[in-house]
């Protein structure tokens, strides 16, 4: 039985409040499935499940403001025996008296999803309010008769309400400082090329067709392992420039641009890019969206990045030229792939092309270097089952 | 601005029946003592010697019969208002009540219409003793096809009667006995007739909400003010129609205020204080800040000693104690 928790959609996410459950007990779901819609401070947000099963048990209501990381629902493996909610003859109520009897060891480890009612009395008004205010319940001191009503709550509110959003200012604040000191310091040179890459979209699409779902590879992975071998034939792309001074990086540390669904941006690096192949690639890169979506990154991955790719290719962006992340000195940026119409022997073809950017500093590497990259870049993905 | 003048209930009354009578030709009134003697409550004093025998009738000491006659003339294309002394009495016209007045339209397939309106005094006070004194509105609230208006202002009283005509279906009336030498400002002239669908706020509060009717309504408002000076701000809804009830405005003032108390003379058990508590459960749980709290009378038969009437009804202290509760103060 695997838990399904509230999950951090933004690092000054506390808590969401459950608005619609779009799976029921019993559905089956799949990878990327969205269960359910929260309603967080930056609006309703879809939130998808991330395992393979059968959705078991619904431990939230609607309308319930929950804390990130509670458990909102169980997921069951496909071959797993029915969870408590399923099992129809079971009362919904009283699963601590059988969980022992009955359950798996794991499920019988879960604490009933009941043991955090508390113990007060507390009016359905004061329920909701404390809800709207993010007061803890079990930290408000009952009134008279042991009632908790909109009074205590009140009471009980946060004298300063957090003011929504704090952290992602802090982040405009930083992407707003590095930003400026690259427009600033860094002469950015651009060299861009559009390139066919209906190959490389059809072997992926076989691809994805043959493996399972949560094996499946997004068009991001090929881009980046193909731009982190064009960079090591590259290495004036590919380092950091401090002091005066460029500093080569024998490894490339790929930062990746990740948006945060409520605004702000953050790039933490995929250490060591270049040695990993494509599954490897899609598994740090599900790891650090998630990550970044949980506010869990580690330190290195934000300060050793060596070279920036920057995809904008989920949006309707044709191309992108991004700003260079110093101390780096090269940005990547692709837009969107679709189908454009496409010289090919003489004739006008339909083909889904790519244009990727780079940006180069000037200071380290000449447009020329960029060239090359770019040339290099094409012809792997040119031969993407070679990638 | 409207001119306004005072005058009793009981008046009102008289003047609406005269209106009625003079409106309409079709309007005739039929009851025990409504002739010769003016009416139990004298609510029609000086009507037989105005508009005559045919339209004033006094009936023998027959509920079942007259009610049924009326419900005759109503399905022949007159518009009979009926008085029943008390509703006590009115059991006994039950029958007729039930079984012809409220389903002839629906057994009919909406061929006949009953356009009666039936008065009746209703409710303790007047040490009647319990014979007289009981307040079994809900009962007909219960019944489907008729309405259930329980006036409880001048105005009302007034203005009830002749949109009560106008209505193509039974209506019925109750006039709490208590009320009748009550003074009230009515219109000086012009139509006065009222709705008779919606609730009505007689008094606007924020910390909760008195849902009453009839005859509590002036205990209930009294209640407010003992609370408004310990800074307690109720808010007054007189539903005045009891069937069907304006949920509406109920649902409004309990979302507003998160506490309601219902004061019902009726008996507590199957009444309709049970019927808006459980309204508000259905519609208004999640915005109440305690349990719903009723002030009905003691389940007995209203008892005919002045003091132990007085203890058996609900009284304004009760009123002010069940608000105190909801607030928890």
């Amino acid at each position: 039985m695997i838990e399904f928790r509230m999950p951090s959609l933004g690092a000054d996410m506390e808590a969401a409040t459950l608005v619609e459950w779009v799976k029921k007990p019993g559905d089956r779901l799949k990878r990327g499935d969205v269960i359910a819609v929260v309603e967080t401070q930056k609006g309703a947000i879809e939130i998808e499940v991330f395992n393979d099963g059968v959705l078991d048990e619904i431990l939230t209501n609607i309308g319930e403001k929950v804390p990130v990381g509670r458990a909102i629902a169980t997921i069951r493996g496909m071959d797993e025996a029915l969870g408590p909610a399923l099992r129809a003859a079971v009362p919904v109520a009283a699963p601590e008296k059988i969980a022992p009897v009955t359950a798996p060891p794991e499920e019988a480890a879960r604490p009933p999803p009941e043991t955090r009612v508390v113990q007060a009395q507390i009016t359905p008004a004061a329920r909701r309010r404390a809800q709207e205010l993010g007061v803890d319940l079990a930290a408000v001191k009952p009134g008279l008769g042991g009632v908790v009503g909109l009074d205590q709550v009140e009471a009980a509110r946060p004298v300063t309400k957090e003011r929504p959003g704090i952290l992602f200012d802090e982040m405009r604040n930083a992407i707003a400082a590095a930003m400026a000191r690259s427009h600033r310091e860094i002469p950015h040179y651009y060299v861009a090329s559009t390139i066919d890459v209906s190959r490389l979209m059809d072997w992926l699409e076989a691809e994805n067709s043959r493996r399972s779902v949560p094996a499946r590879l997004i068009c991001a992975v090929p881009l980046m392992r193909a731009a982190a071998l064009a960079l090591k034939e590259t290495p004036e792309l590919n380092g950091h420039y401090e002091e005066g001074r460029f500093e080569p990086a024998g490894r490339v540390n790929m930062g990746v641009a990740v948006a945060m669904r409520g605004g702000g941006l953050i790039a933490p690096a995929i250490l060591e890019a270049e040695i990993l192949d494509m599954d490897e690639l899609m598994e740090r890169l599900r790891d650090l969206v998630a990550r970044v979506r949980g506010g869990r990154l580690r330190s290195s991955e934000l300060s050793q990045g060596t070279v920036t790719f920057s995809n904008l290719g989920e949006e309707t962006a044709d191309s992108v030229l991004p700003l260079i992340y110093p101390p780096q000195v090269a940005i990547i940026g692709c837009g969107q792939i679709a189908e454009r119409p496409w010289a090919d022997h003489g004739a006008v073809v339909v083909r889904r092309t790519l244009t990727v950017s780079v940006a180069g500093d000037h200071r380290v590497s000449d447009g020329r270097r960029a060239a090359q990259f770019l040339t290099h870049f094409q012809q792997l993905l040119h031969n993407p089952e070679k990638l | 601005m409207t001119l306004m003048r005072k005058i009793t209930y009981r008046e009102a009354v008289r003047e609406a029946l005269k209106e009625a009578l003079e409106r309409d030709e079709r309007v005739f009134l039929m009851g025990e003592d409504v002739g010769r003697y003016g009416g139990a409550y004298a609510c029609s004093k000086g009507l037989l010697q105005e508009f005559g025998e045919q339209r004033i009738r006094d009936t023998p000491l027959s509920e079942s019969g007259f009610v049924g006659a009326g419900i005759g003339a109503a399905l022949g294309g007159m518009r009979p208002v009926i008085e029943i002394m008390t509703v006590n009495f009115s059991l006994l016209a039950l029958d007729q009540i039930v079984n012809n007045a409220a389903t002839l339209r629906h057994m009919s397939g909406g061929q006949l219409s009953v356009p009666i309106v039936i008065r009746m005094a209703t409710g303790a006070g007047r040490q009647l003793a319990a014979q007289h004194s009981h307040s079994l509105e809900c009962w007909f609230a219960h019944i489907p096809g008729i309405k259930v208006l329980a006036p409880a202002t001048v105005a009302d009283a007034r203005g009830m009667l002749w949109t009560a005509i106008l209505d193509p279906d039974p209506v019925v009336i109750f006039e709490h006995a208590t009320l009748y030498n009550e003074e009230g400002e009515v219109g000086a002239e012009g139509d006065l007739g009222v709705d008779i669908e919606c609730a009505a706020v007689r008094r606007a509060g924020r910390d909760a909400t008195i849902i009453t009717y009839g005859g509590s309504l002036k205990k209930s408002l009294a209640a407010t003010e003992q609370l408004a000076s310990d800074g307690i701000d109720c808010e007054v809804i007189d539903l005045r129609a009891l069937r069907p009830l304006d949920d509406k405005a109920i649902m409004a003032s309990v979302v507003k205020t998160h506490r309601a108390v219902i004061v019902d003379e009726g008996w507590r058990s199957g009444s309709l204080s049970a019927e808006i508590s459980a309204r508000i459960m259905e519609q208004a749980l999640y915005d109440l800040d305690a349990p719903v709290a009723r002030v009905c009378s003691a389940e007995v038969p209203i008892p005919y000693p002045r003091h132990l009437e007085i203890a058996a009804t609900p009284q304004p202290e009760a009123i002010v104690g069940a608000v105190r509760g909801v607030m928890r103060k």
